[in-house]
């Protein structure tokens, strides 16, 4: 029940949970929404950059779905 | 404003559209079938004399007061119990009458103490002005009889005080707590002269069940039951019509002083929310605004460990803004950010998030409705295509089936809960959804029929599986669904499939499969069926989710768009709606639009002159994450405690402690202050000039009773503040404010001071459209058009139990006490809950060796904390239960930091946690500790 997982990790797999009912293809999208419509963008820094390090404990989805964000990438401050 | 003094029409109104036309000592009037003479005759401006009978009550009948004569009739019927019939003449002064009233009047006056000079209620005593008016002169049968002028004085109670011997037994105040209140706490003891009202058998008040509502020193016609303040002060001398500022249901008021002095609070008649009823918060509980724990100066200091110092609010706003700006200089823009409060007005939170977005230069705000009702927010938003609820709180008494849903209204909302118990008596059927064995589950003359007593984190299966029989035994709205809504056809097919089932989700969530399809099919088959809900829901990893299961439920049904239906959240606080309208969350400005939203952005951008930012900001979690990781340095708290009432409170700690700069408003000393460097002091709901939004989206006036005894109003120091970071802001009256909000909120471009006052509040959406508001929303479209269904699928939770943490803790709110308790504590409310206590099932309990009263530890895998069991079968096996009002017990220290998916709402309800007994001699060592603590922090 205890995570050791970076707080952005253990959400962003927390919102791929929510859309694990949909295809494969929309769930990626709809945790790229999510995230990009409701995460400060130094948030998505981090998970991305959490990602880029191997993705430990990251679920597949999340990790398309950053690579799905990576062109909207911000190293914005919020 | 002098003494305002509200007309009483003798009997409750009776709407309808058959009219009666009748003629009362000459004058013509017509009024709606069923109306009572009495109530007649007032509305043709002629005041039957009475005692017994006032117009929040049913007609009684016993003082015999207000007898009339009719003519065609016989006698001299009671007006208050006789209905209006078509061309009936009245007369309400002849001979006979006046000497039937005259000779009531000496019976009362024979067994009544003569002290009217010295009595509390000179000047407000009904029975005194009934004397006046039937032109008693003399009482025939003395004073020397048998008589009940030795009575003893109750004064148990810490708000009012019980004075039998000038009772008069009129029953107002047992109908009061029956028909107003719905305790039935109150009762007539014994038969003919020996009757008494009576606390349960013989009890004191406050031994008895009474809720100390303040329904029966309302309803009393003497000094019989007074308040205490009355008594201590004398006769207030004028009123100012203001809102309460303790929960989401918003009740109007009138503040009656003596000067600036405040004698009591009395609800208000007019009030929208309220309609003349209270409980004991709002009535009472009101003296911590002058509790000399109040911090009135500023006061600054360079370390948390260092003594405060007070200055001038000159220095304290030139303090912040030099300090923020300076760690934005060395940290980034975005390294400092602001918490807003939803127990601050609509005005100072708006101007908050204007600080935050224009003179901070990020959006970096969030507000405490991220903690409770933020999935109310997300969920209703997507489904209907608005964060609020549906209904006004009248709608209720519209409705056939009641659904209640992780809410426990008769402690958190208790005037709303008042409405819905009256609903339940006239034959409403009751569906109560919560782990817990809540009051209305089982309570004088009212039953639930189904009470699904899942386990704590399965809301989702549960709501899937009440959908689950609508669907698949044909029980759907179809032509509601096909007219106003899309995705059902994906979303049925879901539901529908076996694992949905009761059956299947059994297992999972404890409901018997039986009792869930009988609760489902009460449900679809009602004509009107309603869903109440609260924290319950939304506080869970899949709070949001649950919004949209029950948005779900109700489309599906045809439950939404008229009176008596609807998805309506109880919120916690006095203006979480009215908060998170304003613009608090970090990815919206107000009105609940987007900050990437170009059009919208532009309107504020060319208003306030400043270029915003399109990206959202950071959540409360994620701001506390961040200062932990070192990129967030600097944080304003409007009004909040989050240092007692944020989850996993070591991490909220650690958080605090790394920042350069914690600013804290407030009116006192609270836990969060410990970690702050500047205490800007607040002012009290009864200092302030704005406007409130309650959970049923009602926009109520909140009047100044007297000037902020800090010399500041909360919204001068956020302009002051902005102002000294370089960016302008200033108004001279919060009513500028809200013309600003009306500029730019489309939900709000009708709302202004002028209407509220004309109005006495107004429900949004009040624009072109709805000039005086809106009841009842979604009625012809939803506000995105259709009413989508969303596919909610059940995830269990991350928290789960093990041997180690076997039991699961939630937690929940009482009566007597509010939120963090800051403000009941400080009042007489304490004589109900002095500390939080452990519910723990009598079999969880008995294994562990806990008796009641016992002190346990309480521990979860991220802290733990001591406190007293209280041994009670509301629970189920398995599942403990507590509050979080007081700051020693510091329930959050065992909140974990799951949250909602998609809000980052805390799942404060859903807790792996061990209990076990303390050695007394240890538990005698940790008290003697906290009470050192206690008197060190006093």
């Amino acid at each position: 029940m205890s995570t050791t997982l970076p707080p952005e990790s253990r959400m962003a797999n927390d919102i791929a949970r929510a859309f694990r009912h949909l295809p494969r293809e929309q769930a990626i999208e709809a945790v790229a929404g999510h995230i990009g419509r409701f995460w400060d963008p130094r948030m998505r820094s981090r998970l991305t950059r959490f990602v880029d390090e191997g993705a430990e404990g990251i679920a597949p989805e999340v990790v398309a779905a950053v690579r799905l964000l990576m062109p909207r990438r911000e190293s914005g401050t919020g | 404003m002098s003494l305002l003094k509200e007309p009483d029409f003798g009997t409750p109104e009776r709407p309808g559209e058959a009219t009666v036309s009748v003629e009362v000592d000459g004058l013509a009037v017509t009024v709606p079938q069923g109306t009572s003479v009495l109530r007649a005759a007032a509305l043709a401006g002629v005041d039957v004399p009475k005692l017994c009978a006032t117009d929040s009550l049913e007609a009684f009948g016993s003082c015999r007061l207000c007898v009339v004569e009719i003519d065609g009739r016989k006698g001299t019927p009671a007006s208050c119990t006789t209905p209006v019939a078509e061309g009936m003449r009245v007369r309400t002064q002849t001979p006979r009458v006046a000497k039937l009233r005259q000779g009531v009047m000496e019976l009362y006056l024979s067994d009544h103490p003569l002290d009217c000079l010295t009595c509390p209620a000179n000047g407000d005593c009904e029975l005194q002005d009934m004397a006046g008016v039937v032109g008693l002169r003399q009482v025939r049968y003395g004073y020397e009889g048998e008589n009940h002028l030795a009575a003893e004085k109750d004064v148990s109670n810490p708000y009012f005080d019980f004075d039998p011997s000038k009772c008069i037994v009129c029953s107002r105040c047992v109908r009061a707590c029956g028909e107003v209140q719905g305790t039935f706490a109150l009762t007539i003891e014994g038969r003919g002269f020996d009757s008494k009202v009576s606390p349960g058998a013989g009890e004191l008040f406050q031994d008895s069940e009474c809720v100390s509502c303040g329904a029966c020193v309302q309803a009393c016609p003497t000094a019989t039951l007074q308040e205490r303040s009355v008594v201590d002060l004398g006769m207030p001398t004028r009123s100012v019509v203001t809102t309460c500022a303790y929960c989401g249901v918003g009740c109007s008021f009138k503040a009656e002083l003596r000067g600036d002095e405040l004698v009591r609070m009395v609800p208000y008649k007019d009030g929208g929310a309220n309609e003349g009823h209270s409980c004991v918060k709002g009535r009472f509980a009101f003296g911590y605004a002058t509790h000399p724990d109040r911090v009135m100066k500023p006061m600054v200091r360079e370390k948390t460990t260092d003594p405060w110092r007070e200055v001038e609010w000159d220095e304290a706003i030139a303090t912040v803004a030099t300090k923020l700006r300076d760690i934005q200089q060395r940290y980034g823009p975005g390294s400092i950010g602001a918490i807003s409060s939803s127990r601050c007005t609509n005005e100072e939170v708006y101007v908050l998030q204007k600080m935050v977005r224009a003179a901070f230069g990020n959006n970096n705000v969030d507000t405490c409705a991220r903690v409770c009702h933020s999935p109310t927010g997300y969920g209703l938003k997507q489904t209907f295509g608005e964060s609020a609820g549906t209904q006004d709180f009248r709608s209720v008494a519209r409705a056939d089936v009641i659904m209640v849903i992780g809410a426990n209204p008769t402690d958190a909302h208790p005037v709303f809960a008042s409405r819905m118990k009256r609903r339940l008596r006239e034959g409403a059927d009751l569906i109560v959804i919560d782990p817990r064995r809540i009051d209305l589950v089982r309570s004088p003359h009212i039953e639930a029929a189904h009470h699904l007593q899942l386990k704590p984190s399965t809301n989702v299966a549960v709501i899937n599986a009440l959908a689950h029989v609508v669907v698949t035994e044909g029980l759907a709205d179809n032509s509601f669904v096909a007219a106003r809504c899309e995705g059902f056809e994906e979303w049925a097919e879901f539901v529908a499939r076996p694992e949905n089932s009761p059956e299947a989700t059994e297992p999972i969530t404890g409901v018997p499969a039986g009792e869930l399809r009988a609760a489902a099919r009460l449900y679809a088959q009602a004509p009107n069926g309603a869903i109440y809900y609260g924290l319950g829901v939304t506080e869970h990893s899949q709070g949001s989710t649950m919004v949209m299961g029950m948005a779900n439920l109700a489309m599906a049904c045809g439950n939404v768009g008229r009176e008596g239906v609807g998805v309506n959240p109880l919120r916690g606080q006095n203006n979480v709606q009215g908060s998170c309208d304003m613009g608090s969350f970090p990815h919206e400005f107000t009105g609940y639009r987007h900050v990437a939203d170009d059009t919208v952005r532009t309107v504020f951008e060319n208003l306030w002159g400043r270029e915003l930012l399109p990206k959202p900001g950071l959540r409360i979690p994620n701001m506390f994450d961040a200062a932990i990781d070192g990129d967030f340095r600097g944080l304003f708290v409007q009004g909040e405690d989050i240092a007692q009432s944020d989850p996993n409170l070591n991490h909220v700690t650690a958080a605090l402690s790394s920042m350069e700069l914690v600013v804290v408003q407030d009116l006192f000393l609270n836990e969060t202050a410990k970690f702050a460097h500047v205490l800007l002091p607040g002012a009290s709901f009864l200092e302030k000039d704005g406007t409130f939004t309650n959970a049923e989206r009602r926009v109520n006036r909140v009047r100044a009773v007297m000037p902020p005894k800090t010399g500041k109003h909360e919204w001068q120091i956020i302009c002051d503040l902005a102002t000294a970071m370089g960016y302008p802001m200033a108004y001279d009256h919060p009513r500028q404010i809200m013309d600003e909000i009306a500029q730019v909120t489309p939900t709000f471009q009708g709302v202004s001071y002028e209407l509220l006052d004309k109005l006495g509040s107004v429900q949004w959406p009040c624009n072109a459209d709805a000039p005086e508001g809106t009841p009842t929303m979604h009625v012809d479209d939803f506000t995105r058009g259709k009413g989508r269904f969303v596919v909610t699928n059940y995830v269990p939770t991350d928290e789960r139990t093990t041997s180690r943490f076997p039991l699961v803790l939630t937690t929940g709110r009482i009566l007597s006490q509010y939120n963090v308790g800051a403000q009941t504590r400080r009042t007489g409310n304490v004589a109900w809950h002095a500390e939080d206590v452990l519910e723990v099932h009598p079999h969880d309990a008995e294994v562990r060796g806990i008796g009641d009263g016992d002190t346990v530890r309480l521990a979860s895998r991220v802290g733990e904390t001591t406190l007293r069991a209280c041994v009670s079968d509301r629970m189920p096996p398995g599942v403990v239960y507590t509050t979080f009002h007081h700051p020693v017990t510091g329930a959050n220290v065992v909140t974990t930091e799951i949250s909602d998916w998609a809000t980052n709402c805390p799942e404060y309800k859903v807790t792996a946690v061990q209990v076990a007994l303390v050695h007394p001699l240890e538990a005698a060592a940790t008290g003697a500790a906290e009470d050192d603590r206690l008197a060190v922090r006093d």
